[in-house]
């Protein structure tokens, strides 16, 4: 037995006490006994044990009033209740007081076995389940989600609030912010924290491939689908659905996404069931979902129905205070995955960290990072490890006009100002390119 | 600890010479000499006539106290019925790490099940019982492997499908408690 198991026998009888104990002892079990139930309670105040044994016709308090009183003490406690004299009335009520089991004397050896065997594997199986839900926590546990800036704590307090509710959520913000990471947070710290949280890429697939991925398919609904498979809406059975990219989603699927959203209903393609599932959604875009709507690209209807709560994340440019524990964040992560003491970072890379803008966000500033690991030293990060080191000192933003501008004068200068040649390098016609020049008023060097 | 010797000590009417064939194979499993001899209960004071069995935690505390001795493991072997008050058999019984158990022949016979007799069978079941008692006088527990002598058997079925021997785990903690 690898989990040892302790067993209470609680009878009158010496004898019944005695060959109990002899027998349990011999299968390894830690086996103590108690003559009467008053002895029986005050042991199970002092220390626990897994299975109470207890006998139902016993001088002072009986076997199902002793019952009573352990649940109330310990109300997961396997209580096998025994007894010569068995009566259906007295089993039933056994049973319907909390007992595990009912026995009667005398019985087969192998029937004794089984059964504690059987409470055994439920008290290991109870043990696993609880350890295993700890240990779900501390996976959920949102770590990679820092910042004690003013934006980020204002993120944090409404991923808190919005996360015991039920309602639906629009999580918006630039790439690489780390919206699904708000989503994550938003689930772990729900009721619905140990059923799956689904994620679903609406950008990545084509309506047809989404609407089989969303609702799940039968065997034979098309070409391919050579067995029954489930969607992801049933897979997230009371739990999450995070649909990332929602923007994305054809007309065609909004109103199909309105249709489950509204019902909790849906038929897999080429199915003819009616499937409900009970699921939260979370959604997340990195476009302006309200002037979609405006525009008449995103079904009103549907925003609305999703957007019940919104919460923006800041992009990071927008709180550089945050940088400095991110960075420190990033190194410890990396450094620990490539199994590295934990090494500092120079001021002046660290200087430069802040000062850039950051378009790509938070999953930038984390590839940086790894990207420094992986190049460096190994000591410390530097600023020759960093992929902007090479690169001139720059203002932080170059408008799209000032590049066009720069990138066109420099065609210009290699062709010798050369229009033909110019455009053509350019893919543009002549018009365009005299149009350019005339507009940023270039002039060829004399 | 050491121990001296085994004591296997009949109660009641046993095949000729019964104790001698499985003598040399308890011996071998712990490495102690056996001595066999008859002994004298008077088993009615054991007889239960409502269960028409005979006490099997009455008769291993008699045997302990009177044929008990320190530095020594005694087992009584005995040709009735046996039951404990909770269950509805049992095949035998020992103290864990104590001087005594028991163990009884009589619902190993094939004939009991309604097979014909076989002498064989019998003596391989009966071996494997008192080795499998006699190791929890050792300190042994019930054992998860299927060969091990010390795999627990509810059914005559079960002592068949086991070995007589004892597994490599058992045998290590035979040897580090004491012992050989």
């Amino acid at each position: 037995m690898a989990r040892q198991i302790s067993i209470l026998i609680v009878d009158d009888e010496e004898s019944v006490r005695d060959s109990l104990y002899n027998w349990f002892i011999e299968d390894g079990y830690q086996v103590e006994c108690a003559e009467n139930a008053k002895v029986a309670l005050s042991k199970l105040q002092n220390e626990s044990f897994h299975i109470i044994l207890a006998d139902i016709k016993m001088p002072g308090m009986d076997g199902l009033e002793m019952l009573k009183r352990i649940k109330s003490l310990k109300s997961d406690a396997i209580v096998i209740i025994m007894t010569a004299f068995a009566t259906v009335d007295t089993a039933v009520q056994a049973l319907k007081d909390g007992a595990y089991d009912y026995v009667t004397k005398p019985f087969d050896p192998d029937d004794l076995s089984h059964l504690i065997r059987n409470a055994s594997k439920q008290i290991i199986l109870l043990e696993e389940n609880e350890m295993l839900k700890e240990k779900v926590v501390s996976l959920q546990n949102i770590e990679d989600m820092i910042g004690q800036s003013e934006a980020m704590q204002d993120v944090f307090q409404q991923i808190e609030s919005v996360a015991q509710s039920n309602a639906s959520v629009i999580i918006t913000g630039e790439s690489g912010t780390g919206k699904e990471l708000v989503a994550k947070a938003i689930h772990a710290n729900s009721p619905r924290k140990f059923y799956p949280m689904v994620s679903v890429h609406c950008g990545a697939l084509t309506e047809s491939l989404l609407e089989s991925e969303l609702f799940g398919h039968e065997k034979g609904a098309f070409t391919g689908a050579v067995y029954n498979r489930k969607g992801r809406f049933e897979m997230a059975d009371s739990g999450t659905i995070f649909l990332d990219e929602i923007a994305t989603i054809s007309p065609k699927m909004q109103v199909e996404l309105l249709r489950v959203l509204e019902s909790k209903s849906f038929m897999r393609v080429g199915g003819t069931k009616e499937i409900t599932s009970d699921f939260r959604v979370i959604c997340a875009t990195n476009r302006d979902l309200k002037s979609m709507v405006e525009k008449g690209l995103f079904r009103e209807d549907l925003f609305y129905r999703l957007n019940v709560v919104n919460i923006n994340v800041p992009p990071l440019r927008e709180r550089t205070e945050d940088i400095p524990l991110l960075v420190d964040h990033f190194i410890r992560k990396y450094c620990t995955s490539m199994n590295r003491p934990i090494i500092p970072i120079d001021k002046a890379a660290l200087q430069r960290i802040e000062d850039y803008p950051f378009p790509g966000n938070i999953r930038e500033l984390e590839n940086m990072i790894e990207r420094a690991l992986v190049v460096g030293n190994g000591k410390r990060i530097q600023l020759k490890d960093l992929p902007m080191a090479k690169e001139k000192s720059s203002p932080a933003f170059e408008s799209l006009d000032d590049l066009g501008k720069k990138h066109i004068l420099s065609i210009l200068n290699k062709y010798n100002w050369n229009i033909s040649a110019s455009a053509k390098a350019l893919k543009v016609d002549r018009v365009t390119l005299y149009n350019k020049i005339k507009k940023y008023d270039l002039k060829q060097p004399r | 600890m050491k121990f001296e010797k085994i004591n296997l000590i009949s109660f009641g009417f046993f095949e000729k010479s019964l104790l001698e064939k499985i003598s040399a194979d308890v011996e071998r499993a712990f490495e102690l000499p056996i001595w066999t001899r008859e002994g004298h209960l008077d088993l009615s004071h054991y007889y239960d006539p409502n269960r028409r069995q005979y006490d099997g935690y009455a008769l291993l505390k008699k045997v302990d106290a009177d044929f008990g001795q320190a530095g020594e493991k005694t087992l009584g072997i005995f040709n009735v019925d046996l039951f404990i008050p909770i269950l509805t058999f049992i095949f035998g019984q020992a103290y864990l790490n104590g001087r005594a158990g028991i163990a009884s022949i009589y619902r190993l016979r094939n004939e009991k099940y309604g097979i014909f007799k076989d002498e064989n069978i019998l003596i391989q079941r009966f071996k494997k019982e008192v080795i499998h008692e006699l190791g929890h006088t050792f300190g042994l527990i019930h054992c998860i492997d299927p060969e091990c002598v010390m795999r627990s058997s509810t059914y005559v079925e079960d002592i068949d499908q086991k070995s007589q021997h004892l597994c490599k785990k058992c045998r290590e903690k035979l040897e580090s408690d004491r012992m050989l």
